[in-house]
């Protein structure tokens, strides 16, 4: 892809709608390349704002691992869990084929 | 006979204690005040009447035993469709989650059903809450009550519009970047967005897991900080939820004294940009405060000048991947590819991605997508993360010097329907004084200030408090309301015009 300074690429966006999953039509791709270049252009400078000594912040709170006692508890039954999917089989998630041949 | 729908949560708790009337009578009222505005308004998604009133009469039932009930409890509340409802349709305004009924309860909602607060329905919010307008969701915007030709602010605008409308007393919405604080200005109700993990977001389906936070949508100060209290507290559930005690919220919004307070405006979050009438409301509020006791001093802080690009760095980055979870695959809607024989699970995900997500969605996964790229991580999410560190740093010490930080919610008043959809960075930069608050965890709370001079438009001011005193707003937010009440003989709602009622 491009440099971070010389924007986005109508080729750029092609390549992420692929990394994301999105199977975007050659409209939105030439809608999304033609306005992401002044976002990007925005939010670039934050790139000025902090020097190497400034430690990064994910969360706004100290974050640590919570675990709890390793005893079975009620969770939700299968045919709960599968109530939202689009097709099960079997008490199990039904999906295409994962492979790309047939 | 009152009109119900016209009291206040703390009213309507008071009156259901001293047996002046049912919660079948009040829900019912709410109910019927849905049927006959909403058409028009279209604050709600999802319209639960069924399950309200066994609610409102279970409550009733179990009042006329005697049964110690929770304060709230047979108050109506409407809850942000971005929140799991067990048996009720959760949409997050996505065509992606059309039809899904959540196996669970959030959290939140669990807390509300067991406190026997009717759940009326579910509001309408921007396509999982990104946006400042209502436009982005799925299933049409939300409209202004005050000018139905106008936004209602968004994310959450069904929540807002709902309080505002008198169609629910409470409300729930869930802030990212303002979507709780922002709508509140822009309809002339209270939100406030509790500090960073004093509510639990098990549930609430993640838009920017570092920023999102629930919180309340009412009509008063002491509505909020009653809601405030019976939703917030350590959730197990929720590893970044804090485990103190809840701030003494309602205790804080009925002390309502800002004498010898330290109120700090923010030098940055004024000025140029914002609306005049939004300055004049803004100023006469200070002018208030100051009156009654309030120290008020101007602090500035220069970074802030960086929040909107980190935050639009951060929250999209974090979107591209909590929304990878929608893969057609466990929940939500399966769009094979047109014309694909046998087409792989790849495949499937990448059409039914592309026929479930908004315009606004797309944009942010995308852009997201492109930030946290190998070779592009360090320059812009990195570097947002650092701009998070430096704004926390100058916000405390800040909050050294002041107890609370004030500004304008909103740079503008409500902008008609339609005015900066085809605008992104437009929209986004009316997020401005909000944003801040969710970059560094700390609470806000926008409170009707009243009308702009130019458009009668309602203005709302934003208090900030250092994270964990979230009592402070209630305190110095209660008092000011009181204020101002008193200023205008009544609430600023009791200005909007009446609207007109389909029976």
């Amino acid at each position: 892809m491009s440099e971070p300074d010389k924007g986005i690429s109508r080729d750029d966006v092609v390549h992420l709608a692929g990394l994301a999953r999105i199977d975007l039509s050659e409209a939105e791709l030439e809608h999304l390349a033609s306005e992401l270049p002044a976002i990007l252009d925005y939010v670039a400078s934050v790139q000025e704002a902090a020097g190497d000594d400034v430690p990064a912040m994910s969360h706004p709170v100290p974050v640590d691992n919570v675990f709890r006692e390793d005893v079975v508890r009620p969770s939700l039954s299968p045919e709960a869990a599968l109530a939202g999917a689009p097709a099960s089989d079997q008490q199990r998630f039904l999906v295409p084929k994962i492979l790309g041949e047939s | 006979m009152t009109d119900l729908t016209r009291l206040t949560a703390d009213e309507i708790a008071r009156g259901l204690s001293a047996r002046e009337f049912t919660s079948a009578e009040v829900t019912q009222a709410n109910l019927d005040r849905i049927a006959a505005v909403d058409g028009d308004i279209h604050a709600f998604l999802h319209v639960d009447a069924d399950g309200a009133l066994a609610t409102a009469r279970d409550i009733d039932d179990r009042r006329g035993k005697g049964e110690q009930l929770s304060y709230l409890a047979g108050v109506p509340i409407a809850v942000k469709d971005v929140l799991a409802t067990e048996g009720l349709p959760t949409t997050c305004g996505s065509k992606i989650l059309e039809g899904w009924i959540p196996p669970y309860d959030a959290t939140v909602t669990a807390k509300i059903k067991a406190a026997g607060l009717p759940i009326l329905g579910k509001t309408n919010m921007d396509e999982f809450a990104m946006g400042s307008s209502t436009e982005h969701s799925a299933y049409g915007p939300t409209r202004n009550p005050w000018d139905r030709t106008r936004i209602p602010g968004g994310s959450g605008g069904g929540s807002a519009a709902a309080v505002a409308a008198f169609e629910a007393p409470l409300a729930v919405g869930t802030d990212t970047g303002g979507s709780i604080r922002q709508p509140g200005a822009l309809t002339g109700t209270v939100g406030v967005k509790p500090t960073y993990g004093g509510i639990s977001r098990y549930g609430l389906v993640a838009m920017a897991s570092s920023l999102d936070q629930a919180g309340p949508v009412t009509r008063t100060v002491l509505d909020a900080a009653l809601l405030h209290e019976l939703i917030a507290g350590h959730d197990p559930m929720d590893s970044t939820s804090i485990p103190e005690p809840v701030p003494a919220v309602v205790a804080a919004a009925r002390r309502a004294d800002v004498k010898g307070l330290k109120i700090g405006i923010v030098t940055e979050l004024g000025g140029d940009g914002f609306q005049p009438g939004v300055r004049a409301r803004f100023d006469d509020a200070v002018e208030l405060l100051t009156s009654a006791g309030a120290e008020v001093v101007e602090v500035s802080i220069p970074s802030l000048k960086y929040a909107l690009g980190a935050y639009y760095l951060v929250m999209p980055s974090e979107a591209s991947s909590n929304l990878a979870k929608f893969d057609a695959m466990r929940y939500g809607v399966r769009v094979p590819p047109a014309g694909v024989d046998d087409p792989s699970a790849e495949q499937v995900m990448s059409s039914s991605r592309d026929a479930g997500f908004g315009d606004e969605v797309k944009r942010r996964i995308i852009l997201g997508t492109y930030a946290l790229s190998s070779g592009y991580y360090d320059a812009y999410y990195g570097s947002a993360q650092k701009v998070r560190t430096i704004l926390a740093r100058d916000f405390a010490a800040a909050f050294a010097d002041v107890d609370v930080l004030v500004s304008p919610t909103s740079p503008t008043t409500a902008y008609p329907l339609g005015e900066k959809l085809d605008d992104p960075l437009a929209m986004y930069l009316g997020d401005v004084a909000t944003i801040p608050a969710n970059l560094v965890g700390i609470p806000g709370l926008s409170l009707p200030v009243g009308l702009a001079d130019e458009d009668d438009l309602p203005v709302g001011l934003q208090f900030l408090a250092p994270q964990k005193a979230d009592d402070r707003l209630y305190n110095a937010a209660a008092a000011l309301e009181r204020l101002l009440e008193e200023k205008w003989g009544g609430t600023l709602l009791a200005k909007a015009p009446q609207l007109e009622e389909v029976r």
